[in-house]
C-alpha cells in the first residue's frame, strides 16, 4: 500500500477493494457507519421521493390541461398539489444535495476517511426515514389539503381533529429538520476539524464552502420548526391564543415562525446546488475558477443575509408598512451575492478548454435558467408589481426556476459529474446530453408561460381557471412531460451505466480536488494516507493518459538545487 | 366549467401580451415599471446567454486548440459587476417603495365599502346598507375596501386593478384603489382558502356615477314577497357558502333543497320535524340539533340579531318554496352558486340595469 500514499494516481488494478463489495448483506448497509453507503442510501431515498414528487407534478399539469374537471376533484386536486409540495420541498430537494451528494463528497473532497461522527451520521440517515414515513403518514392521515406552507387558521380547523393537521405536519418537518441538524452539525465539525495538512480555508473547494454555509443555516435555522410545534401544541392544548383568530390569536404569526425556517430552508437548498455548479464549470472548462474568493464568501454572504429575508413572503399579508419596506431592502440586497456568482462562473469559461459532456451541458442549462430565476426575483422583490404578481403564477414560475432549474438541474448534473466516482462505472455521455437538452426544452416550456399567466392575473393553487388562461396552462402542460421524458432519460441513463457501463478511471475529467486522487469507486477508508493536499484548481499537473482513458496527476518537479533559486539561498 | 361572461363588454381579455386591462391608476405605474424591469432583467440576461454561448464556441475543446488552465483574476471587474448590479437594484428598491407607498396612501376621501370574505364568497356591504355578492362601484372615485374574513385566509386580487390584499381572520386589513375605465373586471381569491378556493370569483362592476347610484338605491330594497325576500337573504348572508339550491349536493353544510317538511333523525338519536321553529332554531343556535351526519362540519355561527324575526320568516318561506318547487327555472338560475357543481360564485346579480344582457355560459 505505500505505492498508494507515494502516487496518488496510482492504477486502479492495484486495488480490488472498494466500499461498495468490500462487506456484503444486507446489515452491511443497514448498520454501516461508511459516510460513502450512507450518501448512497440517502441518494435512493431522495431519488425515491422525486420519483413521487414528479409524478404528483405531472399529475397536476394534465389536470389542468383544461379549465374544468378533467379526473381530479377540487379536493383531490388540493391534496395531490400539497403532497407535491411537501414531497418535493422536505423530502426531495432539502436533503438532496448536503445529504446524498454532501455525504459522499466532505469527507473524501477532505482526504480524510469518514465525517466526524459517524454515527450521528447514520442516525440522521434513519432520522430522515422515520421523519418521511411520520410526515407521510400525517399527510394521508389527515388528508391534508393545506398547501406545503400548512397555514393557519385554514390547517387548524377542527374538521381535521382537534389538534389539526399542521401540529403533525410541522412535526414530521420538524423530524426531518432534525435529520439535517445532524447532517449539518456533521459537517461543520468536519470541516472545522478534519481538514488535512496544508488545506487552509482558502484552498478549499468550492463545495465545501457551500456545503459549510448550508450546514450553518440548517444548524440555526431549523430549531424555530421545533418552537413553532411546540406553540401550536400549546395553543391546542392550554388555549392560549397564538395563531388561532378564535382566541385572540394573529394567523400572521404562524407565517412568520413558518417561513423564519422556510425562507432560510430556501438556501439550504439552493447553497449546496451553487457549490456543485462551481466544481462543475471549473472542472469542465478545465479552468481554474474565477474569482476564488468571491465565490466563496458570497456563499457565506448568502447564508446571513438569508436569514433576513423571510419576510417577502408576506408582502400583501398585512405587515406594517415600515416593516415591508425593509423587507424589500433586505430582499435585493440577497440577490448581489447571487450575481456575482453568476459572473464569476461566466468568466471561468474564459481562454479555458471547455469539454462539452454532461455535467458540463447540465451546468450551462443550470447556468440558463437560474439566471432567469434569480433576475425573475427583481419583480416580485420590488414592493409595487409584487402587489400585482403576488400568489400568482408568476411566484410559481420563478421558485421552479429557482429550485428545480436550479437545484434539480445542479443535482442531476453533479450526480452525472460524480457517478464514475460513487459507483466506478461510466454513463453513456450522448444519452446523457439528450437527457439535459429535453429537460431544457421541457423546462422552459413549462414554466415561461407561467410568467404570462401570472402577470395576465392567474392565481396559484387554482383546480379550476377561466377559459382565457387555457392556451398558456396546455403549453405548461406539454413541457412537463417534455421535461418528465427528460428526466426519465436521464434516470435510464444511469441504471443503463450500473448495468453496463464500463469500468471508470480514477479521474475521468481531470480534476484536481481530492476526491478524484482515490480510486473509482473508493476503498473503504478512501485514502491509505492522506494524499497531497494541491490547489484544488490547479489543472497543469494532470495530464491526460489515452490508456487509463483518464487524467493523471504528475507532481510538479521541485528544483533541490539552491543555485536555482539564489536568492532564497541568500536568505 | 362554466363561468359568467359579459359579452358586451368582455372585459378580462389580455389587452396586451402581458397585461389584463388597465382599469385603475395603479395599473399605469404598474406596467411601466413591470416593462422597466423587464428591458433589465432582459439585458442582464442577454448578457449572460451570449457570453456563455460565445465562450463555449470559442473556447470548446477540441485538436489543435489548448486553453490555459492558468487562473484569472480580476478585481476591477469583480467591482464592476457588483457596484453596476447595486446601482441597478437599488433603483429597483426605490421605484418600487415609490409605488407601494402610493398603493398604501388612500385620499381623504373615499367610498368605504365593507368586504367580508368567508369559504368561498365575497359579500359587499355598502355606505347605505345594501350589501351585494358583487362589488359595484363608481368610476374615477377613490374607493377603500375595508376587509375582514370570519374563517381562513383569503386575498382579495383584481389583476384588473393591479392590487391585492389579503384578508385575515382577526384583523381588519385595508385596500384602495381608483378606477379608471367602466366595465367589469375579475375579482379573484388569491390566498389558498380549502376546497372551493378557485371558484371563490366575483366580479367588480365599475358604473358611471349615475348608474352607481341608481343602482345603490335599488340593491337597498328587499324583495317585498317573502319568497324573493328569503332568496335575497340566502345570497346575501352567507348562507349559500355551505347549503347548496341543489337537491343532495353538499358543500358543507346540508342542502336546502328537499329537507323543508321532512323528518330526520338528528345527532341524539330523536325524531324532528323539518318546519319553520326548527329553521328558527338553526337560524339562531345551529348547534342545538343537528344531523348527525354534520356534527363533525358544523361551523355555522349563530345568526342571533344578524336576522330579524320577518326575515327568519322570509327565508322558511323560500325554504318551504323550493321544496313545493314553487320556484321557477329562470328564479333558479338567477341564484348564483346553484347552477353547477363547478360554479358557487363567479354570478352576476341581475339588479342592474347596466347588466340586463348578463347569461349564464358554460360548457
Amino acid at each position: 500500500m505505500s505505492a498508494v500514499a507515494e502516487s496518488p494516481t496510482h492504477s486502479h488494478s492495484q486495488v480490488t477493494e472498494n466500499y461498495l463489495f468490500n462487506t456484503k448483506g444486507f446489515l452491511s448497509w443497514a448498520l454501516t457507519l461508511d459516510h460513502k453507503r450512507i450518501g448512497l442510501m440517502y441518494l435512493v431515498g431522495v431519488m425515491s421521493s422525486f420519483l413521487v414528487g414528479g409524478l404528483l407534478a405531472l399529475l397536476i399539469r394534465a389536470e389542468l390541461f383544461t379549465p374544468g374537471e378533467l379526473f381530479l376533484n377540487n379536493k383531490q386536486f388540493n391534496q395531490v398539489f400539497t403532497l407535491h409540495g411537501a414531497v418535493m420541498v422536505f423530502l426531495f430537494i432539502i436533503p438532496s444535495v448536503p445529504a446524498a451528494l454532501g455525504n459522499f463528497l466532505v469527507p473524501v473532497m477532505l482526504g480524510a476517511k469518514d465525517v466526524a461522527f459517524p454515527r450521528l451520521n447514520l442516525c440522521s440517515f434513519y432520522l430522515w426515514v422515520g421523519g418521511a414515513i411520520f410526515f407521510l403518514c400525517a399527510l394521508f392521515y389527515t388528508g391534508l389539503d393545506t398547501g406545503w406552507t400548512f397555514y393557519t387558521p385554514y390547517s387548524s380547523s377542527s374538521e381535521f381533529g382537534t389538534m389539526g393537521p399542521v401540529v403533525w405536519a410541522t412535526m414530521g418537518v420538524f423530524i426531518l429538520g432534525f435529520s439535517s441538524i445532524f447532517t449539518g452539525l456533521n459537517f461543520i465539525v468536519t470541516i472545522n476539524t478534519m481538514r488535512p495538512p496544508g488545506m487552509a480555508w482558502f484552498k478549499m473547494p468550492l463545495f465545501l464552502w457551500a456545503t459549510y454555509s448550508t450546514s450553518i443555516i440548517q444548524v440555526l435555522a431549523t430549531p424555530v420548526l421545533g418552537i413553532t410545534v411546540l406553540l401550536l401544541a400549546a395553543e391546542r392544548v392550554l388555549k392560549i391564543g397564538i395563531f388561532d383568530p378564535h382566541l385572540n390569536g394573529d394567523p400572521v404569526t404562524y407565517q412568520h415562525f413558518f417561513w423564519f425556517y422556510s425562507h432560510p430552508a430556501v438556501y439550504i437548498m439552493i447553497l449546496p446546488g451553487m457549490g456543485i455548479i462551481s466544481e462543475l464549470m471549473s472542472v469542465h472548462s478545465h479552468k481554474s475558477i474565477f474569482g476564488y474568493r468571491f465565490i466563496a464568501y458570497s456563499s457565506v454572504a448568502i447564508a446571513i443575509f438569508g436569514f433576513l429575508v423571510w419576510g417577502h413572503h408576506m408582502f400583501t399579508a398585512g405587515m406594517a408598512e415600515v416593516t415591508t419596506v425593509v423587507f424589500s431592502a433586505l430582499t435585493f440586497s440577497v440577490s448581489i451575492p447571487s450575481a456575482i456568482k453568476v459572473f464569476n462562473w461566466l468568466a471561468t469559461m474564459y481562454k479555458g478548454t471547455v469539454y462539452l459532456n454532461t455535467p458540463m451541458c447540465y451546468a450551462l442549462n443550470f447556468l440558463f435558467l437560474f439566471t432567469i430565476g434569480g433576475l425573475t426575483g427583481l419583480w416580485l422583490g420590488a414592493l409595487s408589481t409584487d402587489r400585482a404578481l403576488h400568489d400568482t403564477y408568476f411566484v410559481v414560475a420563478h421558485f421552479h426556476y429557482v429550485m428545480m432549474g436550479g437545484t434539480l438541474v445542479a443535482f442531476v448534473g453533479g450526480l452525472f459529474h460524480w457517478w464514475p466516482k460513487m459507483t466506478g462505472k461510466m454513463f453513456n455521455d450522448l444519452w446523457g446530453k439528450i437527457s439535459c437538452l429535453l429537460v431544457f426544452i421541457g423546462f422552459n416550456m413549462t414554466f415561461l408561460p407561467q410568467f404570462v399567466l401570472g402577470s395576465r392575473g392567474m392565481p396559484r393553487r387554482y383546480a379550476r381557471y377561466l377559459e382565457e388562461f387555457q392556451v398558456l396552462h396546455q403549453i405548461s402542460t406539454a413541457g412537463a412531460f417534455v421535461l418528465g421524458a427528460g428526466l426519465f432519460v436521464a434516470l435510464g441513463v444511469l441504471i443503463h451505466s450500473l448495468m453496463r457501463g464500463r469500468r471508470a478511471p480514477n479521474n475521468p475529467w481531470g480534476a484536481a480536488t481530492l476526491e478524484w486522487q482515490c480510486t473509482s469507486p473508493p476503498p473503504f477508508y478512501n485514502f491509505a494516507s492522506a494524499p497531497s493536499v494541491t490547489d484544488p484548481y490547479d489543472y497543469l499537473p494532470l495530464k491526460y493518459i489515452s490508456e487509463e482513458e483518464g487524467w493523471v496527476y504528475i507532481s510538479p518537479t521541485k528544483s533541490t538545487d539552491p543555485q536555482a533559486h539564489p536568492e532564497i539561498a541568500k536568505s | 366549467m362554466s363561468t359568467i361572461a359579459f359579452p358586451y363588454l368582455l372585459a378580462d381579455k389580455p389587452e396586451t401580451f402581458f397585461f389584463p386591462p388597465k382599469a385603475s391608476t395603479f395599473a399605469a405605474e404598474n406596467d411601466f415599471f413591470y416593462m422597466a424591469l423587464f428591458y433589465i432583467a432582459l439585458f442582464f440576461f442577454l448578457l449572460i446567454v451570449v457570453g456563455m454561448i460565445v465562450f463555449v464556441i470559442k473556447y470548446r475543446q477540441r485538436p489543435g486548440y489548448e486553453g490555459d488552465p492558468r487562473p484569472l483574476h480580476n478585481n476591477a471587474l469583480e467591482i464592476t459587476w457588483t457596484v453596476i448590479p447595486t446601482l441597478i437594484v437599488c433603483w429597483i428598491f426605490a421605484r418600487g417603495v415609490y409605488g407601494y407607498m402610493e398603493m398604501m396612501r388612500a385620499p381623504a376621501e373615499t367610498i368605504d365599502i365593507n368586504v367580508e370574505a368567508r369559504k368561498w364568497n365575497w359579500l359587499f356591504e355598502y355606505p347605505n346598507g345594501a350589501r351585494d355578492p358583487v362589488l359595484h362601484i363608481p368610476n374615477d372615485k377613490a374607493i377603500r375596501l375595508r376587509m375582514r374574513s370570519v374563517d381562513v385566509l383569503h386575498c382579495l386580487y383584481v389583476p384588473a386593478f393591479r392590487c391585492k390584499t389579503d384578508v385575515v381572520p382577526g384583523r381588519v386589513t385595508q385596500l384602495w384603489f381608483q378606477p379608471i375605465r367602466e366595465g367589469t373586471f375579475d375579482i379573484f381569491c388569491a390566498e389558498y382558502c380549502g376546497d372551493q378556493h378557485s371558484e371563490m370569483l366575483t366580479k367588480v362592476v365599475v358604473h358611471s356615477q349615475e348608474d352607481y347610484e341608481a343602482w345603490l338605491a335599488e340593491a337597498v330594497k328587499p324583495p317585498i314577497a317573502p319568497v324573493a325576500h328569503g332568496q335575497w337573504l340566502y345570497e346575501r348572508m352567507g348562507c349559500k357558502s355551505c347549503h347548496s339550491l341543489e337537491p343532495n349536493k353538499v358543500v358543507v353544510g346540508p342542502s336546502f333543497n328537499g329537507s323543508y317538511g321532512k323528518s330526520f333523525r338528528d345527532s341524539k338519536g330523536q325524531d324532528v320535524s323539518f318546519d319553520a321553529n326548527y329553521v328558527r332554531e338553526s337560524v339562531l343556535a345551529p348547534q342545538a340539533v343537528m344531523r348527525p351526519e354534520f356534527v363533525k362540519a358544523s361551523q355555522m355561527p349563530s345568526f342571533q340579531g344578524k336576522l330579524k324575526e320577518n326575515e327568519i320568516t322570509a327565508i322558511t318561506a323560500f325554504l318551504q318554496a323550493l321544496e313545493d318547487g314553487n320556484i321557477s327555472d329562470e328564479e333558479m338560475n338567477a341564484v348564483p352558486a346553484a347552477e353547477s357543481t363547478e360554479n358557487t360564485t363567479g354570478e352576476g346579480e341581475t339588479d342592474s340595469a347596466a347588466q340586463a344582457a348578463e347569461q349564464v355560459s358554460g360548457n
